[in-house]
């Protein structure tokens, strides 16, 4: 960690965006990660994707467990709201609190030992119950903050910085949200933020459960030889199926690439994502053939990235249980407790 | 919608023509990223004493610069600091950090410097060296020379050293014992100074027997003016620079209540504040050009302002008014500015009245001309067109090969930092000549670039960047000031101001040196870096290479640092261009491969002991 703040003064011609903040208005408090880890490449994502989308910080709530990853809203937003939450227990939180309020923009960043190791259930839930927010695993496939034990993401076969072999499965986070009925998945990493900055744009204009595994090297526990999660072998096994290059509000698409090269996708609330296809045969709008597809290259060793899946006309949870669209701190106090005379006709209607 | 910048896909389509790596080891390189020390005619090396001066250590702060510069009491009131306008905190912020008032501050507070002084040598070189003129330029030949164990001789018609430094620049603005105490520095070093004889004839000079014979004799001649009246006039019509002197000297003690000044450059302030000083009420200095395009410094037009001087634009003198001799004012015409097609400024009249401005004295300060009467025509030296002496450019040698110019003489009048840079250039020439070596063949500068990693995010230099806003130096209170023109107006940074404006500075000599074999590539730099300097990316053409980096990059004088070797076959770009030197690079850096080296380059001089620096 470095002693000293990010110096105040900034490039002379830093750019404003759309609601006249700079991106560097999108920063927090220094990082106190060992220095090089990937969870601040993705920080500096989160910070770049929040400023290009123009969004208010002070309307992002930002939501985490425990562990170096979970530290990292720290770093960023620093006018956002926050909430650490206990080890693994972010989705709880998340949904609370998006059931209170459907207004705010709900950011959860979490890690592989928080979502995949303790918070399974809960990581579990929150996707299949479609609470809109964007869902970031910070994965390195080790516990980061208790000094690189194997979490439940490290691969079979694997050697620790010791030389220890991890001998249990691992678990796919992407494969089991696909599976969970997640709206948007997609895999990324730390070291890649032409891919990752685009991808987390659109997982936070979606308006849906969206989950982005982000592989995320721990410098200090996993970055040797016999890793799966390194700089290198990632870099080396990293197969992008497609490439997303722009994410524009409402603008029109005005698309200058050959028929069948792009795909233009157009989410519920009239956002565009522009994906361009690197894997030709691979369609992100079929679950059962993105989660084959998936299978087979983890076979052949690949790792797979991109925007995985996509459903554009999502449903999330308030719209499955018909609730209030108002948030309840903006609700009146009458329409809050409606009285004892309507408690009364529930509970004979219940009789 | 601003949208990310950087480029992504496999890299394998590579562009025809690509960027070499940056040769760091040139001493080039790292020397023009200390932009203040490229910029300053002697390469002082700033940020090294600012350092220095904010680690309260003074004298040393005062020997860096006396060894490259000569004179810093002098320059630290006086300098152009043509340092400041490229200092790069002006780049990053509103203003430059205060260089030379710094200055200032090691001469102020530096406490009795004589013992850590060189001494003249006790082997000598049996050469003996003559100096025309105790100017600047003169004084920094006699120095360098003198501690290389040459017998210096200096000659000034003057009966003090110190050329114009000693004459013209007002005391208000350079007290007396500044120049005796630096001048002094000099000529103890065994220099025999003949003070009060005019050298009156070049060949007699040479005939004495000198193994080289220096001119730094000035441009002393002030340009006349010019219109109908000025000869009828004449008793209230003074030369500037002539008047400057005169009131230096004691001869001139007051003046008329009303007083124009004609030109807008250094010497027009000195002529109008010292004015305000003897008895001039209404003072008004009057230009042909705008504002803007006045010669003066910024500062010393402010200054002239603060003593209620107004400044009139776009007036050209037309004549000078007088009744049977006694000057009453004189008119103006107005004039615009009109620009041709190549962008060529001419002042045409505009056609509205003439402007009458009412006098009691007019100052002339239009500018100065170089006069070398005592040099005769066959004595060997050519002269070019313009009157100034052919010379080499690089050794400062005429066509007379024992003869050599520097200072206000060489190239037209400038200002007392390149008098001194040309004195030490044309120092090291006589001191080859006189070891009979080749004039060309000059010593290079001495580099050193050593690590400052004290631990993992300590530095052995102060890496926090401070956010304050140029410190301004106090002056004396307006009425104390106008009463004597003996009283110096500014008063200087005290201990505490100086160390606020030092912490400003950025230590550009503090570089960020890259090596490609440590660096996996995680990007912690590119995010750190406040000022968005780094970029990996492929590699390409520079022009279109600047339109890809993650910060606009098209100030093109400033360099781009470029890496290749990293794994994934890209290279590693920094723009120089406004890099805080903060540091924080190399301490999110978790292999090392970014590490912060300060980088000396000491000038080669004569006579001076190597590694003179102090820490
Ligand atoms: C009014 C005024 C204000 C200035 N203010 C500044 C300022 O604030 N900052 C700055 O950097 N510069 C300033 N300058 C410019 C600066 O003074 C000169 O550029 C600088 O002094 C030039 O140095 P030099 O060594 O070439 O010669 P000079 O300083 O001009 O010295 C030449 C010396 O040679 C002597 N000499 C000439 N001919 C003979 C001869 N034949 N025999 C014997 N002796 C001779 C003269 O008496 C004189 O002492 C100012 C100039 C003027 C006129
Ligand atoms: C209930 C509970 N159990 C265990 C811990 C100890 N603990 C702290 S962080 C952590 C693992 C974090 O791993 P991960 O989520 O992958 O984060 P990383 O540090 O790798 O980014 C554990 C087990 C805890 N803080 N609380
Ligand atoms: S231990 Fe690993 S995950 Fe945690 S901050 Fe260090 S490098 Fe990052
Ligand atoms: S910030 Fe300091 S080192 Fe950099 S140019 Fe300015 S004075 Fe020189
Ligand atoms: S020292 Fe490093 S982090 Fe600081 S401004 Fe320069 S390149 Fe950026
Ligand atoms: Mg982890």
């Amino acid at each position: 960690m470095s002693f000293l703040p990010k110096p105040k003064l900034h490039h002379p011609e830093l750019a404003t965006n759309d609601i006249g903040f700079t991106r560097r208005d999108y920063e927090g408090a220094i990082s106190t990660l060992c220095a090089g880890c990937g969870h601040d490449s993705i920080s500096a994502a989160i910070i770049r994707a929040c400023y290009e989308l123009s969004l208010p910080p002070h309307r992002i709530a930002k939501l985490s467990g425990i562990g170096c990853s979970s530290k990292t809203p720290t770093y960023f937003l620093g006018a956002a709201h926050g909430f650490n939450s206990v080890h693994g227990r972010m989705p709880s939180v998340a949904t609370g609190a998006y059931l209170a309020n459907r207004e705010l923009i709900y950011l959860g960043v979490s890690g592989d030992g928080d979502s995949a190791s303790i918070g399974l259930g809960q990581f579990a839930h929150a996707l299949r119950r479609g609470i809109n927010m964007t869902y970031i695993v910070e994965n390195n496939g080790v516990y980061g903050l208790t000094k690189g034990q194997f979490s439940a993401t490290s691969d079979r076969g694997s050697t620790s910085k010791k030389g220890a072999t991890n001998t249990d499965a691992a678990i796919d986070l992407v494969g089991l949200a696909l599976q969970l009925g997640a709206t948007f998945v997609a895999r990324s990493f730390s070291g890649d933020k032409a891919q990752l900055v685009p991808l987390i744009k659109a997982a936070l204009q979606h308006p849906g459960a969206a989950f982005i595994d982000c592989i995320s090297p721990c410098v200090q526990f996993n970055n040797h030889v016999g890793s799966t999660k390194s700089f290198d072998y990632i870099r080396e096994h990293n197969e992008a199926v497609n490439r997303l290059d722009y994410i524009t509000g409402r603008s029109e698409i005005t698309a200058d690439y050959a028929p069948g090269e792009i795909e233009v996708v157009v989410q519920h609330d009239g956002g565009v994502l522009r994906l361009r296809k690197l894997a030709t045969d691979y369609d992100p709008h079929d679950r059962t053939s993105a989660l084959r597809y998936l299978q087979e290259r983890t076979v052949a060793g690949e790792i797979v990235t991109g925007l995985l899946y996509v459903d554009p006309e999502p449903e999330n949870l308030h719209q499955r249980l018909n609730t209030v669209a108002t948030p309840l701190n903006a609700l009146e106090d009458r329409l809050l407790c409606p009285g004892s005379a309507m408690l009364e006709t529930l509970n004979a209607a219940l009789r | 919608m601003p949208q990310s910048q950087e480029t992504s896909g496999p890299i394998d389509a590579w562009k025809e023509t690509t960027l070499q790596p940056t040769d760091i080891t040139h001493p080039d390189y790292f020397h023009k990223i200390v932009d203040c020390q490229w910029a300053c005619p002697a390469h002082t090396p700033v940020p090294e004493y600012i350092r220095l001066i904010a680690a309260g250590r003074y004298a040393d702060a005062y020997l860096v610069n006396w060894k490259s510069n000569v004179f810093p009491g002098i320059l630290g009131r006086t300098c152009d600091r043509p340092c400041e306008p490229a200092c790069r905190r002006g780049r990053v912020e509103a203003d430059p950090v205060a260089i030379c008032r710094l200055k200032r501050v090691a001469a102020d507070y530096k406490g009795d410097i004589t013992p850590l002084l060189p001494r003249p040598p006790a082997v000598k070189s049996g050469k003996r060296v003559a100096c025309v003129g105790t100017g600047p330029a003169s004084l920094t030949v006699a120095r360098d020379l003198a501690a290389a164990g040459h017998a210096v001789t200096v000659f000034d018609r003057e009966g003090k050293a110190g050329g114009f430094i000693r004459f013209q620049i007002p005391r208000f603005r350079l007290p007396e014992a500044v120049i005796d105490e630096e001048v002094g520095y000099v000529l103890n070093l065994g220099v025999e100074a003949r003070l009060g004889e005019p050298i009156t004839s070049l060949k007699a000079l040479l005939a004495e027997g000198y193994d080289a014979v220096f001119i730094g004799c000035g441009a002393p001649r002030g340009r006349d003016l010019d219109v109908p009246g000025r000869k009828e006039a004449a008793s209230h019509i003074h030369i500037g620079i002539d008047w400057l002197a005169s009131v230096s000297f004691g001869h001139v003690k007051a003046i008329g209540k009303r007083v124009i000044v004609l030109g807008g450059g250094n010497t027009a302030m000195d002529c109008c504040r010292s004015a305000r000083r003897l008895g001039g009420e209404e003072v008004r200095v009057v230009v042909r050009s705008g504002f803007e395009e006045m010669k003066a410094s910024p500062w010393e037009k402010e200054d002239a302002m603060r003593e209620d001087i107004p400044i009139l634009n776009y007036l050209a003198p037309k004549s000078v008014v007088h009744e049977n001799g006694t000057l009453t004012g004189m008119t103006f015409e107005r004039v615009r500015a009109e620009y041709d097609a190549a962008g060529r400024r001419s002042l045409v009249p505009t056609g509205e009245p003439d402007e009458f401005i009412a006098a009691d004295d007019v100052l002339v300060a239009i500018g100065q001309e170089n006069a070398f009467p005592w040099i005769e025509r066959d004595a060997g030296i050519a002269f070019e067109r313009n009157g100034l002496p052919v010379l080499d450019p690089v050794t400062l040698q005429s066509t007379h090969p024992l003869v050599f110019f520097g200072g206000d003489a060489a190239f037209g009048p400038k200002n007392i930092i390149w008098a001194a840079a040309h004195g030490h250039q044309a120092a090291m020439s006589i001191d080859l000549l006189l070891h009979g070596k080749d004039l060309h063949d000059r010593p290079p500068p001495e580099v050193t670039l050593v690590s400052q990693k004290m631990g993992i995010h300590s530095w052995s230099y102060d890496n926090a960047v401070s956010i304050d806003l140029r410190y301004k130096v106090p002056h004396i209170e307006k009425g104390q000031a106008l009463r004597d023109i003996t009283t110096e107006v500014e008063l200087g940074f005290d201990i505490d101001l100086a160390f606020k404006e030092a912490q400003r500075c950025l230590n550009c000599d503090v570089q960020t040196v890259f090596s490609a074999k440590l660096c996996i590539e995680c990007d912690a730099c590119v995010d750190i870096c406040p000022v968005d300097c780094i970029t990996f990316t492929k590699n390409g053409e520079e022009a279109e290479l600047r339109t890809r980096l993650n910060a606009p990059a098209h100030h093109l004088e400033q360099a781009l640092y470029i890496a290749d070797g990293l794994k994934t076959g890209r290279i590693m770009a920094k723009d120089e261009d406004v890099c805080l030197h903060c540091g924080m690079c190399a301490e999110r850096c978790p292999t090392g491969a970014w590490d912060m080296q300060r980088f000396l380059i000491d000038m080669a001089q004569v006579g001076a002991r190597s590694s003179a620096l102090a820490l």
